[in-house]
């Protein structure tokens, strides 16, 4: 303790070994747990030992203390950060920031005083305590910047010298980046870019006399401007590692929308309520029309009388590689998928290319080689008319016969009488679809729920409303119960072409799910039942084949032609956003130096064309900041007494180069009478401008002004 | 002993010519110094150094969550830290220097240095510092072609001339990531006086005009007015009312009868006191002399200022004493 004592800045940097874990463990969340503990732990003893070593640093390290200017920036600096959080964390939290900063304003307007020791003590314990509970957890984003937020109000009440505070600043920045975990939208990037600022221009107000808003927040300004070209360059070419690098964060992603790895009736109801972005697709030609646009998703075998699942471990059956005969000429695409937290990449029926890092499964799914955490980028080619496994394995095929047994009696003898009845497997299919067709089977997103054991025999002869789910479903129980192998496809159905960025924006609300068949001599044929109930849910897509009084997101409806064209062009920006900033990922910046003609694994070059990069950027950087001191620029002062002498000069009176201002005046006073008011005058504004410290009061350049006025006025 | 000589200088001497080369110091410069480009250095602050680690926690954040945006701040944070480099050798690039001493002091005392910084530049500086490596820094703004001052106290530990020394001109301006600084020493001095001895001697005897005894204390007897107090008055001549009416420390003056005249030599004074000690002694009586408003004169081996009274007889014998046998 004595070695720290008489080192003041091994204390300091202890001190910043230790707050690091607390920073860290919001953006660490999978990070060995005794590391945060430890962090953590020290941290608050550091936060109870405040206020003596504030004492301390006030006395060694107080060149400038804190104004109340600077304290009023750091408010509304911090207030800019947390506002966006404030909607996550839970209101308790939210409302005793809000106190704090209250009780901080009160302090600054000396209506209060700053809370007492124990006081303090006990509130970090009790905030602390409460985020526990909250949460069950100190560790992890949420109770990390629940924790952040508390500790920066109470930091903030108990505010001493400028080294809290420029703490304090280095705090703000951190919550800056904690937002970014929340959302990377430009509207987000926009509020924060002005948070930077602000803490910018604050923490210029740290190390400035007397700070003045216009002008630190000029200088701030200034600052960004000027780091922009070494941040864009540091943004190419700095090495990016594919994170993470420990563990997976755990937390993150649980609440998104999107496909499931099951289905069951109602799943695909809940998903047209959503409005969320699915993917994105670019098409190298022409965008196929509507009904062509199928989407691949998962794909289910088995059913157990209520839901349906992939089942792949029930029977594995033989890795048959599936075989794809294009007929027509195949159409080429990229997607930019949305992380869904799941393996399968969308793809247009039927794929005919897997991506890299992705396999096809025996169904033709294709599956990345890791969950989808992060937006990704992927080329497509798919065949719109084709013929696939036409030599389907007797494994396969006998999956695509199993139901469960004893249930749904009625749809099963149904089946059986078709089957009897001699039909053409294509016949059977075509019968069950008119039946679809002729019958009062309804399309709606909101089903009455089917509670029986008997789901099928519920929907086909009692209840005949249905979204796609159900009829997939029922459709595929009637082709097994009939003979035909059969299984369910799930994915999305059609897309809104953007005409402002000229790509397709398939939404969730255009979840659905159809059928496949196996027919002897055509392989795997698409069918969509609800094509035949709804055919304008296939052509024209959702939002013309359902009912008004169904919940469906206005921006998948369209039904205002003025918002739809603004939706489109926030799409548009959003996604440019989308593909220049937020992708820009490991992948990304080798395809980039790719295209630049470099070697993405020469790390030599690599690190020449940073540095030199970084220089040149930094040079640029540094012209800017420099440009004010550039001697071309003179004193205008000093230009408008050169002028005054040139014009004097004109009328006979030169000034010799040894006399001064004064002497010079007094003698062409003597020499014009008519002139010596005037030129006195100007004679004591020019030495009072140059040779007397500056009066705050009266800036020289407004000093230089009325100078050059005067002198413009002189008539000779 | 010509061993250790040795040993330090191999030791010390080329650390220092390296310094000295390094941080371009060449000894005293005649003002004002331009603080031009090769003579700035610059080195990150601890809190440079603290911002650098929250930048690379942000780094790593950002690439366990892969987060783009993240990318994007931690590269413009740490740009905006290098830029901040350049802002900061801006802040003082071109600037002029100049230091004076304002004042004179005893020894034991501090003097007063004025420190003008003129800015020929259109760019405002802010912040600009100015420390002595004993004292406190002192800091100042300075305007587009304008000029900013500061004041430094600078101990005076020995009567002779005081030199600033070699000052620290410095600024943290804008973020405090980055300190900037420059040597400057100023050929400029300030006279220190011998301090005047502590325990009131006598002035010597006989050494007045008409013959009459002539001490200090009856000196003290009439009043005859105020004047500008100096260090070295003893505290019971402020003239306090004058204070409280806020007219500054004044002090008074007390006239015995015109016509007496002091004669302070240095064979006055006993050798026993050593050559310091008379000094002091004979400052002590010229600056009694002048607050009791006795003209005097003064007599050093080898120098003569001859009888007068007043404010420039004072500086003139303490000048004297001050620079006594300390060569030009």
């Amino acid at each position: 303790m004595a070695a720290l004592a008489a080192r003041p800045w091994l204390r300091e940097a202890l001190w910043g070994l230790l707050i690091v874990p607390l920073l860290a463990a919001p953006l660490f969340a999978g990070a060995p747990r005794a590391l945060l503990v430890a962090g953590s732990a020290l941290a608050f003893w550091r936060a109870f030992a405040i206020s003596r070593r504030s004492l301390r640093a006030r006395q060694h390290d107080a060149v400038l203390p804190l104004s109340l200017h600077s304290g009023w920036m750091l408010l509304a600096s911090l207030a800019v950060v947390l506002v966006p959080h404030s909607t996550r964390l839970p209101a308790w939290l939210t409302l005793l920031v809000v106190l704090f900063i209250g009780w901080r304003i009160a302090v600054m307007r000396r209506r209060l005083q700053p809370p007492p020791r124990a006081l303090l003590v006990a509130m970090v314990s009790a905030a602390s305590g409460g985020v526990f509970l909250q949460y069950g957890t100190l560790f992890g984003r949420e109770p990390g910047v629940a924790l952040l937020a508390i500790m920066i109000a109470l930091k903030l009440l108990e505010l001493k010298s400028r080294r809290d505070a420029i703490v304090l600043v280095f705090l703000a920045y951190f919550l800056v980046i904690t937002n970014f975990l929340y959302s990377q939208t430009l509207p987000t990037a926009l509020l924060m870019l002005l948070a930077v600022w602000l803490v910018t221009s604050t923490m210029i107000g740290f190390h400035q006399r007397q700070p003045a808003f216009r002008q630190t927040a000029s200088l701030a300004g200034q600052l960004l401007v000027q780091a922009i070209p070494l941040m864009v360059v540091l943004f190419l070419f700095f090495p990016r590692l594919p994170g993470p690098l420990w563990g997976l964060p755990r937390d993150g992603g649980q609440n998104v929308t999107g496909l499931s790895d099951s289905m069951s009736p109602g799943s695909f109801g809940q998903l047209s309520a959503s409005a969320d972005v699915a993917f994105r697709v670019e098409f190298s030609g022409p965008v196929p029309r509507t009904a062509e646009l199928y989407w691949r998703g998962p794909v289910f075998w088995t059913f157990d009388g209520r839901l349906w699942t992939v089942g792949s471990s029930a029977s594995p059956g033989p890795t048959v590689a599936p075989l794809v005969r294009p007929i027509s000429e195949p159409v080429a695409y990229t997607v930019t998928l949305e992380p869904h937290f799941e393996r399968w990449l969308l793809a247009l029926d039927m794929p005919t290319a897997v991506p890299p890092e992705a396999r096809a499964g025996v169904d033709f799914v294709l599956l990345a080689n890791a969950p989808v955490r992060t937006r990704v980028r992927y080329e497509g080619r798919a065949a719109l008319d084709y013929r696939v496994n036409e030599n389907e394995t007797e494994a396969n095929l006998r999956r695509a016969l199993q139901l469960p047994a004893g249930l749904n009696p009625r749809s099963v003898a149904l089946a059986a009488e078709l089957r009897a009845s001699g039909l053409e497997p294509e016949q059977i299919v075509d019968r069950v679809l008119s039946r679809f067709r002729d019958e009062p089977f309804f399309y709606t997103t909101n089903p009455p729920p089917l509670a029986s054991e008997h789901t099928v025999d519920q929907f086909l002869f009692e209840t005949r409303r249905g979204f796609c789910e159900h009829y997939a479903s029922a459709f595929t129980v009637l082709m097994r119960a009939a003979g035909l192998p059969a299984r369910v496809v799930t994915g999305y159905q059609g897309g809104v072409v953007n005409p402002v960025g000229n790509y397709l924006v398939v939404r969730q609300a255009e979840a659905h799910a159809w059928s496949e068949v196996w027919l002897a001599g055509r392989g795997w044929v698409r069918i969509d039942p609800t094509a035949a109930v709804s055919p304008l849910r296939v052509e024209s897509g959702i939002a013309a084949s359902i009912s008004i009084d169904d919940p469906l997101p206005m921006l998948v409806r369209g039904s205002l032609p003025m918002l739809s064209r603004a939706g489109f062009a926030v799409d548009a920006v959003a996604n440019a956003w989308n593909q220049w900033v937020l992708s820009y990922n490991t992948q990304r910046q080798q395809q980039f130096l790719r295209n630049l003609g470099l070697d993405s694994t020469d790390w030599k070059s690599l690190s020449v064309l940073l540095l030199a990069g970084a220089a040149a950027a930094t040079l640029l950087g540094a012209l800017l900041a420099l440009r004010g001191l550039l001697p071309g620029r003179r004193d205008p002062a000093v230009l408008a007494w050169e002028r005054l002498c040139r014009k004097l000069a004109r009328a006979g009176l030169e000034r010799s180069p040894s006399e001064g201002p004064h002497a010079f005046a007094s003698r062409v006073a003597a020499a014009r009478p008519d002139l010596a008011p005037a030129v006195l005058a100007i004679a004591d504004a020019y030495v009072q401008i140059r040779y007397r410290p500056a009066d705050p009061g009266r800036p020289a350049a407004a000093l230089a002004d009325e100078l050059r006025r005067r002198i413009r006025r002189l008539k000779t | 002993m010509s061993a250790t000589r040795t040993a330090t200088r191999r030791d010390v001497q080329p650390r220092r010519r390296l310094a000295d080369w390094l941080f371009h110091r060449r000894g005293r410069e005649p003002a004002p110094v331009r603080l031009t480009q090769r003579r700035i250095f610059l080195l990150p602050t601890r809190q440079g150094l603290f911002f650098a680690l929250v930048l690379l926690v942000m780094l790593g954040g950002s690439i366990n969550y892969g987060l783009s945006l993240g990318f994007v701040l931690t590269f413009l944070l740490a740009s905006m830290a290098v830029v901040s480099i350049v802002h900061a050798f801006r802040n003082l690039a071109g600037l002029e220097v100049s230091v004076a001493p304002a004042g004179r002091a005893f020894a034991g005392g501090t003097v007063r240095f004025d420190a003008t910084f003129v800015n020929p530049r259109r760019l405002a500086r802010y912040s600009v510092a100015i420390a002595h490596p004993d004292g406190e820094a002192q800091s100042t703004d300075c305007p587009a072609f304008g000029t900013g001052q500061c004041m430094l106290r600078i101990a005076a530990p020995a009567r002779g001339r005081l030199y600033p020394g070699r000052l620290v001109v410095f600024t943290r301006h804008p973020l405090g990531l980055f300190y900037a600084w420059s040597y400057v020493e100023p050929d400029r001095f300030a006279i220190v006086y011998p301090a005047p001895e502590a325990v009131a001697a006598p002035l010597p005897a006989g050494t007045t005009g008409d013959g009459r005894s002539n001490s200090a204390q009856d000196g003290q007897d009439d009043f005859a007015g105020l004047r500008p107090w100096h260090p070295g008055d003893s505290p019971q001549r402020i003239a306090w009312k004058a204070v409280a009416r806020g007219q500054g420390l004044l002090a008074k003056q007390f006239v015995a009868e015109a016509g007496s005249i002091a004669w302070f030599a240095w064979e006055d004074t006993p050798a026993s006191l050593g050559d310091e000690g008379r000094l002091s002694r004979l400052a002590r009586w010229v600056v009694e002399a002048d607050a009791t408003g006795i003209a005097f004169g003064l007599r050093l081996p080898g120098q003569v200022l001859p009888p007068a009274a007043g404010e420039a007889q004072r500086e003139a014998a303490l000048e004297a004493l001050a620079l006594y046998g300390i060569d030009r």
